[in-house]
């Protein structure tokens, strides 16, 4: 079941087309990955997502009924990219605070929050201030009051920065632990290592507009440009051949892309056929991150200003 | 609804709770006692010392009829002293009464300098003196003239009643209403200056942490602007509240410790005092003291409330506004300020230079607009304003708010979210009037 369908979605500001008819669907439980370089409209697609702004036109399905923020809002949690929390306020009362404002009510709430604050080790946080608080212990609560009213739909913009690999992976875990429980996770960021990890299926918009859309290894498919790697020891006479050409030449391992609609049995049987001792052989799938750098190389950096009618 | 009542709870809670409220809500009261108090205190205190002033005075037309007193003021008439050496003799001041009794004019040789009361009360003497020896010269005997003025003084009074619309009349203390207006003028001007400055100040707080985008995921925008100002209007009638409360209890304890010797020398100084004016004094302090309780505290008290909300709220969603489209920088907020600091500057100034006329044109005027009439308005109540006018400028400060709330609201929300740059007046212009 999809948990949320976007149909069209457009958003456009005074000198910027935001988000430019974007459509996807997440399903229920999935970690969903929106990926994106600085500006593509990230945030702006998160903002309509969490009833912040209003799209100027498309549809958002939301568990599928239309999305109607006054009443859904409490089946979303979202932890902005800039986090925010009351500098001067103690806190376990912000916590508290922030559980009521999604609806829970206070014994609810306090309970709730004790667990959490066990789980992270956080009970003595209680009566401290957050200006007291170092920023990856700040992440931690912020965390923490986002995921709180166990919403359906939890929604992380960039959630392990400025957290040390330690407490990155009790989040991690924690986002594991949440799909498993039937939460869906959208999680924008833009570290591909931490998205192959994590996300099941992914999106990428670039300059308001979706670009790529699917699983990760559909998606490594899709870019794959038949690499594979030879674990064997060759020499130069060796590679004499139309099946492939050579990338990268190591004494005892090779990189090489198929040529001419070869197949890589045609290269095992070359090989095969000169003798050569063949230790491993496997095939090379792009990085996400190099998906990401081919996809969006070539577009400025910064998104140009312009005026929209 | 719940809500909101989340959100004007806590605004109000971490306020209260804050030291600085606590020091400005219980300080201020007892800073404003111990002034007046202090200031009596030391009054009294510096009249005690006796001063021994020598007189020169040959022809002696003053010699008998000069008298000090044993408090403060001692005569004597000796000889062989002047200006240069009445110190090395022990006196405070060599009075000189020769030079000139033509003109009146005489002059008073002291190394410290006497003092306004102390002056007052050598010129008071040298008029009673020269009364006495008026008298004596013409054959009255001084006992007959007190008893005539004891019975004159006072014994006629002039009650100004003004006639309403309803046809009762009602006194009126023209110094008090003065008083009392220009006083809850410009608690109104400072404390919307205060509150509307601390409203904006909050949201420029949650704008900055970057909690806004945290909250209006939870939130409408409109919520947490008005939950923000109807907390901190709370805060101020808690304010306004605890002061009365204070002043009160303060007074009673000041009057049940201090009126013992107060009374006395109050008394001593009625004593010392001419006949005729102590007489107006006290009747004087009679009138205040009736006055006072004839003024209609409850109708004065209701209406500041009322207006005290009503300029607060029209002026605040504008300060929320003010304070969402700021990025940190005071120097912008100085100068996004402007706009609505002027109307509110321009009240104050208005209501001061017109408060001896309430019902002018500029001040009726003034009292119906809703950027002028919390503090206009407020002046002129103690002197009495004509029901419909009261009425009409209450619907007009309502409708006033509630359109500059509307108005805020819009500009708020598009502002609060919005990082990086200052937005210029024809863009929170445009954010104001767009269909939403």
């Amino acid at each position: 079941m999809n948990i949320l369908e976007l149909q069209n979605l457009k958003k456009y500001f005074a000198t910027q087309k935001a988000v430019d008819d974007i459509s996807f669907t997440i399903k229920q439980g999935s970690i969903f990955g929106l990926l994106g370089p600085n500006g593509a409209g990230k945030t702006t697609l998160l903002r309509m997502i969490t009833g912040i702004f209003y799209p100027d036109s498309g549809n958002i399905i939301f568990n599928g009924k239309h999305f109607d923020p006054v009443n859904d809002i409490v089946n979303i949690g979202y932890m902005p990219e800039e986090r925010g929390l009351y500098k001067k306020m103690k806190i376990g009362e912000q916590a508290l605070y922030l559980a009521q404002l999604k609806g829970l009510s206070k014994s609810d709430a306090l309970q709730k929050i004790k667990a959490w604050f066990i789980k992270f080790e956080m009970e003595t946080w209680w009566n401290k201030k957050v200006e007291d608080l170092s920023k990856g212990m700040s992440q931690k609560l912020q965390f923490v009051t986002t995921v709180l009213h166990e919403p359906k739909l939890i929604i992380l913009d960039e959630p392990f920065s400025g957290l040390d690999p330690v407490n990155a992976n009790l989040i991690k875990d924690e986002i594991f632990n949440l799909a498993k429980n039937g939460s869906t996770v959208i999680f924008s960021t833009h570290r591909m290592e931490q998205v192959e990890e994590i996300c099941d299926h992914i999106v990428l918009v670039n300059k308001g507009k979706k670009i790529l859309d699917g699983s990760v290894s559909e998606i490594k498919n899709q870019f794959k440009e038949n690499v594979y790697r030879l674990g064997a020891p060759t020499s130069a006479h060796n590679l004499m051949t139309y099946i492939f050409e050579v990338i990268k030449h190591q004494p005892d391992e090779l990189l090489l892309k198929l040529l001419h609609n070869s197949t890589p049995n045609d290269v095992l049987k070359f090989f095969i056929s000169q003798d050569v001792p063949i230790q491993s052989f496997n095939e090379v799938l792009p990085t996400l991150n190099e998906i990401f750098i081919q996809l969006v190389e070539g577009t400025p950096d910064a998104r140009q200003f312009q005026t929209i009618k | 609804m719940n809500k909101i009542w989340l959100i004007i709870k806590r605004e109000y809670l971490t306020r209260v709770r804050n030291k600085t409220f606590l020091l400005s809500t219980f300080l201020l009261p007892i800073v404003m006692m111990l002034f007046i108090f202090g200031s009596a205190f030391f009054a009294m205190s510096s009249k005690e010392k006796l001063k021994k002033i020598a007189v020169i005075n040959d022809p002696g037309m003053f010699k008998f009829n000069l008298k000090g007193d044993s408090l403060r003021l001692a005569f004597d008439f000796i000889s062989g002293i002047d200006s240069s050496n009445f110190f090395d003799k022990g006196y405070d001041a060599v009075l000189n009464l020769n030079n000139d009794s033509v003109t009146r004019k005489f002059t008073i040789h002291s190394k410290k300098q006497l003092g306004i009361d102390a002056q007052d009360m050598i010129e008071n003497k040298l008029d009673r003196a020269f009364e006495n020896n008026q008298l004596q010269q013409k054959g009255i005997r001084k006992e007959t003239l007190d008893s005539i003025s004891k019975k004159s003084n006072g014994a006629f009074s002039i009650e100004n009643r003004l006639t309403s619309e309803q046809g009762k009349s009602k006194e009126v203390n023209a110094q008090l209403n003065y008083g009392i207006g220009f006083g809850s003028g410009i608690l109104i001007y400072i404390t919307m200056f205060i509150f509307g400055a601390m409203v904006m100040r909050g949201v420029m707080e949650e704008k900055t942490n970057r909690i806004a985008e945290v909250m209006v995921s939870s939130v409408k925008p409109f919520q947490l602007m008005m939950g923000k100002i109807l907390g901190i209007a709370a805060v101020g009638l808690t304010q306004f509240f605890l002061w009365i409360v204070l002043i009160m209890m303060l007074s009673t304890i000041v009057s049940a410790f201090i009126p013992h010797e107060l009374v006395q020398q109050a008394g001593e100084m009625n004593k010392n005092m001419p006949v005729g004016g102590n007489n107006a004094m006290v009747m004087k302090f009679m009138d205040v003291k009736q006055t006072v309780s004839a003024v209609n505290w409850l109708q004065i008290i209701s209406c500041f409330i009322f207006f005290f909300l009503g300029g607060y709220l029209f002026y605040a969603s504008l300060f929320a506004a003010i304070g969402s489209v700021i990025n940190e920088d005071t120097q912008e907020a100085q100068s996004l300020m402007l706009p609505i600091t002027m109307p509110i500057i321009f009240a104050f100034i208005i209501m001061s230079s017109n408060l001896n006329t309430p019902d002018s044109k500029i001040m009726v005027w003034a009292s119906m607009i809703p950027f002028t009439s919390p503090i206009v308005m407020m002046a002129r109540i103690p002197s009495g304003v004509p029901w419909p006018q009261l009425l009409l400028s209450m619907v007009l400060l309502i409708g006033g708010f509630l359109f500059t709330t509307w108005l805020a609201a819009k500009i708020y929300r598009t502002g609060i979210l919005m990082y990086g740059k200052k937005a210029s007046w024809k863009e929170m212009f445009k954010w104001a009037f767009r269909k939403s």
